[in-house]
């Protein structure tokens, strides 16, 4: 089935590598966000995340351990954050800046002697004959492990926010930290547990992006994926299964855009390859015209400091 | 038990000496990674922060400290403005692309053509460019709303592309043997931004940094406007009593500092760079948010944070020559230099108390 040398199934295939790492990021900030703290240093998480796992991979030949060592190279990062932002109070849109530049120095440097390796394979899920079924069968279950997992995470974000006391604990921190901290509950607790496990699946999609999509390491390889990431919150109005949506369509437009460059249509490669960023804008622009008039989806506390005064 | 108790108002003493107290703790910690990548802390703090002043070649050195803090103190005078409004502008890096792309364009238009008229002209081009990347974001948020941080973080990436395409397209050298990449504006006498002063390094876009950071002074310190900005970043709440228009602040904010970047793109493209090629940006945008912090967005310490910041740029490039330092470490360097710097500012603003708190 191919649409002006387009196939469709396998745009739909590629669509669903493509988003998870983004997917796994944003939800991630999600989780951040709700609680009150915004993480611009995703892009830093990812990309440590990707080195890391790039090289836990082919070092120990297992493509689990290194998944594992990206999600705690995101963990890390984003604990560095939590102490500036939660202990010493420094501005978080500063310092989420100060992350990603570090992240991306940092990642670069112990990345060196990687680049040009190739990491060891993740292997497909084996669904049997239920791969072999036409159009769903590419489209489904064709995927590793971590396509699946990222969607089973979302689920449970989705109902953690929802159903859970431990959600409704991490929303009222992100609401008002003043009154949740009335109610006896411990913010910066909340907060950096909220910071980590942002932190740990940042990194994870980073790792997926080196060892799955790419797949190799090459510096800044991330080239803006984490602050799409953060786009996509904003884009999903702090909902998780809205996330969901703005990441398989940024994913679909990115790997729509690669099938248009391997088509070899006439528009210039660099033109092609702008246009995930442009259209992240105009997703942004077009949520924001909508939301301009009713209530905010932000969590009220966004982005404000917590300190307990006596 | 430590305890923070805030002061009522920041500590000035703190706010002068935090800066210093950063760049010690990272060379402190700096050297111990370099130790850890196995080369001699001592040396390559010296290397860094003594040899391009005053080792052995320094005058060759100094020449390139003000041509690397000339784009770095221009745009971070425009990005302090804003910053100290609470306006975001961390596309710099973009704003700096299309500046140059402007620039040079007007230049590779007239070419061969001589005239005193191209470089005043190529100077308007490069800060309308800038100007014009500035304020997509400004107008998405005054009309929609949208956070400009991500909006102008993202034009960065569509200004790269562009410059790729810029270079491997429309302003490809004719006679570049099929190579990617313009003209080089240094052998156009017209448009070449050249030193002006043998030795030192110090160009047109030098002298711009140097009116910047006065202008942003007179502006910041000594002209209303200033004020309103700062009352704008500090109470926003009193800020619109006091008849502080918001949207006027984003447009104003975002147009300076995007012309500054772009001003910094053509002075660098005319100048030390010389065309435009695919890698062209240098990051510049990106470390001009860190030499605005360290100084504290005031212009004078941004006229001081520049030349450190060059220093360790110049230094790190000798480390990496002279002793194989990685060149990824100083980007490291400068970013723990800004992580340090943040998380010292608690004493500007927090008194420390050890023992318990009277309640």
């Amino acid at each position: 089935m191919t649409l002006g040398g387009i196939d469709i199934i396998v745009l739909t295939a590629t669509l669903m590598a493509a988003s998870t790492p983004v997917l796994l990021a944003a939800t991630g900030e999600l989780i951040a966000e709700k609680a009150g703290v915004l993480n611009l240093g995703v892009e830093g998480m990812m990309i440590m995340g990707a080195m890391a796992g790039f090289a836990v991979a082919v070092t120990t030949g297992s493509p689990v351990a290194g998944f594992l060592a990206g999600a705690v190279a995101g963990a890390l990062m984003a604990l560095l954050f939590a102490i500036l932002t939660q202990v010493l109070l420094s501005n978080q849109t500063a310092t989420g800046l100060a992350l990603t530049l570090f992240g991306l120095g940092l990642s670069a440097l112990f990345g060196k002697g990687y680049e040009g390796v190739r990491p060891p394979s993740t292997g497909k899920v084996p669904f049997g004959p239920l791969a072999e079924i036409p159009v769903i069968g590419p489209v489904l279950f064709s995927h590793d492990w971590v396509v699946y997992a990222s969607l089973i995470l979302v689920a449970v974000t989705w109902a953690f926010l929802r159903f859970t006391r431990a959600g409704l604990i991490l929303r009222a921190v992100g609401e008002s930290h003043d009154a949740a901290h009335a109610l006896g509950y411990r913010v910066i607790a909340v907060r950096v547990a909220a910071l980590a496990f942002g932190g740990a699946l940042a990194g994870l999609g980073g790792a997926y992006l080196s060892l799955v999509r790419v797949p190799q390491w090459t510096e800044g390889m991330t080239a803006g994926a984490g602050w799409i990431a953060l786009a996509i919150v904003v884009f999903a109005s702090w909902r998780a299964e809205r996330v969901l949506i703005g990441a398989y369509l940024f994913g679909g437009i990115t790997a729509l855009q690669l099938q248009l460059q391997a088509a070899g249509y006439a528009i210039p490669v660099h033109l092609l390859s702008m246009a995930p960023y442009v259209i992240t804008i105009v997703v942004l622009v077009i949520l924001s015209a909508i939301h301009r008039r009713g209530a905010q989806a932000a969590p009220a506390d966004l982005g404000r400091s917590f300190h307990a005064s006596a | 038990m430590i305890t923070l108790v805030k002061r009522p108002t920041p500590s000035r003493g703190w706010s002068y000496t935090t800066p210093l107290l950063a760049v010690l703790a990272t060379m402190i910690v700096g050297g111990l990674m370099f130790a850890a990548l196995g080369k001699d802390p001592a040396q390559a703090i010296r290397m860094i922060f003594w040899d391009p002043l005053f080792g052995p070649n320094a005058a060759y050195f100094r020449g390139q400290l003000l041509v690397k803090a000339g784009p770095l103190i221009l745009i971070a005078s425009g990005l302090a403005v804003g910053f100290r409004a609470g306006i975001w502008n961390i596309g710099a890096e973009g704003q700096y692309i299309i500046g140059a792309i402007c620039g040079a364009s007007v230049a590779l238009a007239a070419y061969p053509a001589e005239s005193h008229l191209l470089f005043p002209a190529m100077i308007v081009a490069g800060a309308l460019g800038g100007w014009l990347w500035g304020m997509i974001p400004a107008v998405l948020k005054v009309v929609f709303n949208t956070s400009e941080i991500l909006v102008s973080l993202m034009l960065v990436y569509v200004a790269q592309n562009l410059l790729a395409y810029a270079a491997f397209g429309p302003l490809k050298n004719p006679q570049g043997f099929g190579f990617p990449g313009s003209r080089n504006l240094q052998q156009y006498p017209s448009a070449h931004n050249p030193e002006l002063f043998a030795g030192t390094g110090a160009h047109w876009g030098v002298l711009a940094a140097l009116i910047a950071v006065i202008g942003a002074y007179i502006l910041m310190h000594r002209h209303i406007a200033g004020f309103r900005i700062r009352v704008a970043g500090e109470a926003p709440r009193a800020a619109r009593f006091a008849g502080v228009v918001p949207a006027r602040l984003v447009m104003f904010c975002l147009g300076l500092s995007g012309a500054l970047a772009g001003l910094a793109g053509l002075f660098e493209v005319s100048g030390p760079s010389g065309q435009i090629t695919d890698g062209f940006n240098a990051g510049y945008g990106f470390t001009a948010i860190i030499v605005a912090f360290l100084g504290r967005l005031h212009p004078l310490g941004i006229l001081l944070a520049g030349l450190l910041m060059a220093l360790t740029y110049i230094g790190g490039d000798m480390a990496q020559m002279m002793l194989g330092l990685p060149g990824a470490a100083i980007q490291v360097f400068q970013g723990m230099l800004l992580f340090f710097l943040l998380g010292f500012d608690v004493l500007t603003n927090y008194r420390i108390r050890i023992g318990r708190a009277r309640a």
